[in-house]
């Protein structure tokens, strides 16, 4: 049987980490090779870089920090953050990343997504959905760190990314993100209800039980988290332990097999 | 030295990257008359089976690798490890290197995702020298389609995703992971090492 993934998450700017809260009110913590590399050693099942600089420096810069994590760091590494073409998915996978995730980019072009699926296969593209309730039932999709909303129907964005060939959704709730007080059920059972794909949970992560909970109450594949792990607040092992002891299939770290 | 036959198709410099944290001496080459002096082969792979063969045989490495590995270790990682059964089924009909009896066909997994992926637990099967230290309900990271179908006595790992995924083939000194060993943790490093270190 398929685990269930705990994914921390990694906000770059500039070759450094930092911490939006709510996307705003951003914080420095470190070097983004070393927290990978604590992360695998926590017991992390993938690492998610998301590159908030987004520009032509900023992405050479991340995909410095990929190659070096990629030496150092044997679980399958993400990128995204910035990615607007084909380019950008080809020299980010060079450079080690195993998936590449596309928001705002897709949503403008949406044969983005097609196109990098049939150049490098569906299992290396990840479609990032932001989105938020609209009041009336549904979703929409924002972009730019949630500054604006499209009018976009995140489950019909999240079918059409499955359609174009996307291997996974990325999906974070703008109205949980940032409170730690748990992920967004409602949106992530709306989107797990039209998509045969993965979906993985972002967005509210802060409590142990946040994570049971959400694969309890949803079909959500994996779990992703950021500003909890970087603060030690809770590490990838206290999640997982948990996780085993709910009977909720998780891969347990084995040190000793390999050390 | 380990040669990681670079085709054209691959995750070669994940593979890379592992061997070097482990120390191992390895280059990367498309090089056919490169592969008599190398100690072990790796032939890794990403990719559509036809395709891949098709490179193979074109640039001469699918006759050299077919000859280096009647008595050099050889590791096929995914489609590496697909492409060394007598045929494979993605797309067409299309004959593989022959060095483990099977085929490689579309999983059958009713109600399950396809592609299989992400990180299932392992059953042990027959022993081998790269499950060394591996136990019964390690994961290991898998993405792929297709799955080779061989007999039970050639499978040391497998999986169960629908039905039987073998995760670990081998015959004499033949080895083939369907699962990303380089992708799969201290577990993945552990298979890794155990090939580094074999001597036949």
């Amino acid at each position: 049987m398929l685990a269930k993934r705990i994914i921390p998450c990694l906000d770059v700017k500039g070759g450094k980490v930092v911490k939006g809260v709510n996307f705003i009110d951003i914080k420095e913590v470190g070097d983004p090779v070393e927290c990978a590399v604590e992360y695998d050693r926590q017991g992390a099942d993938e690492i998610v870089f998301l590159d908030i600089t987004a520009t032509h420096e900023g992405r050479g810069a991340m995909a410095d920090v990929v190659r070096k994590t990629a030496k150092n760091v044997f679980v399958p590494l993400t990128v995204g953050g910035g990615i607007r073409s084909v380019e950008d998915f080809r020299a980010l996978l060079r450079a080690g990343a195993d998936k590449v995730s596309v928001n705002s980019a897709a949503i403008k072009n949406p044969d983005l997504i097609s196109e990098a699926a049939s150049r490098f296969g569906s299992q290396c593209v990840v479609t990032a959905i932001d989105a938020k309730g609209n009041g009336k039932g549904g979703y929409n999709v924002f972009v730019h760190g949630g500054r604006i909303d499209t009018g976009l129907d995140a489950a019909e964005w999240a079918m059409e990314a499955e359609r174009r060939g996307a291997g996974e959704i990325l999906l974070t709730s703008m109205d949980t993100d940032g409170t730690k007080h748990g992920f967004d059920t409602g949106m992530l059972n709306a989107i797990c209800a039209v998509v045969n794909i993965p979906v993985i949970a972002s967005g509210g992560g802060g409590r142990i039980s946040d994570f049971t909970n959400v694969f309890e109450e949803t079909g959500a594949d994996a779990a992703l988290a950021a500003s909890i792990f970087h603060y030690g607040e809770l590490s990838v092992g206290d999640i997982k332990r948990e996780l085993a002891r709910a009977g909720i299939p998780v891969r347990l770290p084995r040190r000793e097999v390999f050390n | 030295m380990i040669a990681v036959i670079d085709y054209g198709a691959g995750n070669l410099f994940s593979v890379k990257n592992a061997l070097d944290f482990l120390g191992a001496d390895a280059e990367i080459t498309s090089d056919r008359d490169a592969l008599p002096r190398a100690d072990k082969l790796i032939l890794p792979g990403v990719g559509a089976f036809p395709d891949a063969m098709r490179m193979l045989e074109a640039s001469g490495l699918a006759e050299a690798i077919t000859r280096e590995a009647e008595r050099k270790p050889l590791l096929g990682i995914c489609l590496g490890m697909q492409m060394l059964f007598d045929w494979g089924f993605e797309f067409e009909k299309t004959r593989g290197l022959g060095l483990i009896a099977g085929r490689v066909d579309l999983i059958s997994a009713p109600g399950l995702k396809i592609p299989h992926i992400g990180w299932s637990d392992v059953k042990r099967a027959a022993d081998c020298p790269l499950s060394d230290g591996v136990e019964e309900g390690d994961r290991l990271y898998f993405v792929h389609s297709y799955k080779a179908v061989t007999d039970m006595s050639n499978i040391s790992l497998y999986a169960e995703y629908g039905d039987v995924i073998p995760g670990l083939v081998f015959k004499s000194n033949v080895f083939g992971c369907q699962f990303h060993p380089e992708k799969s943790g201290s577990v993945g490093l552990r298979i890794l090492r155990n090939f580094c270190e074999l001597d036949l």
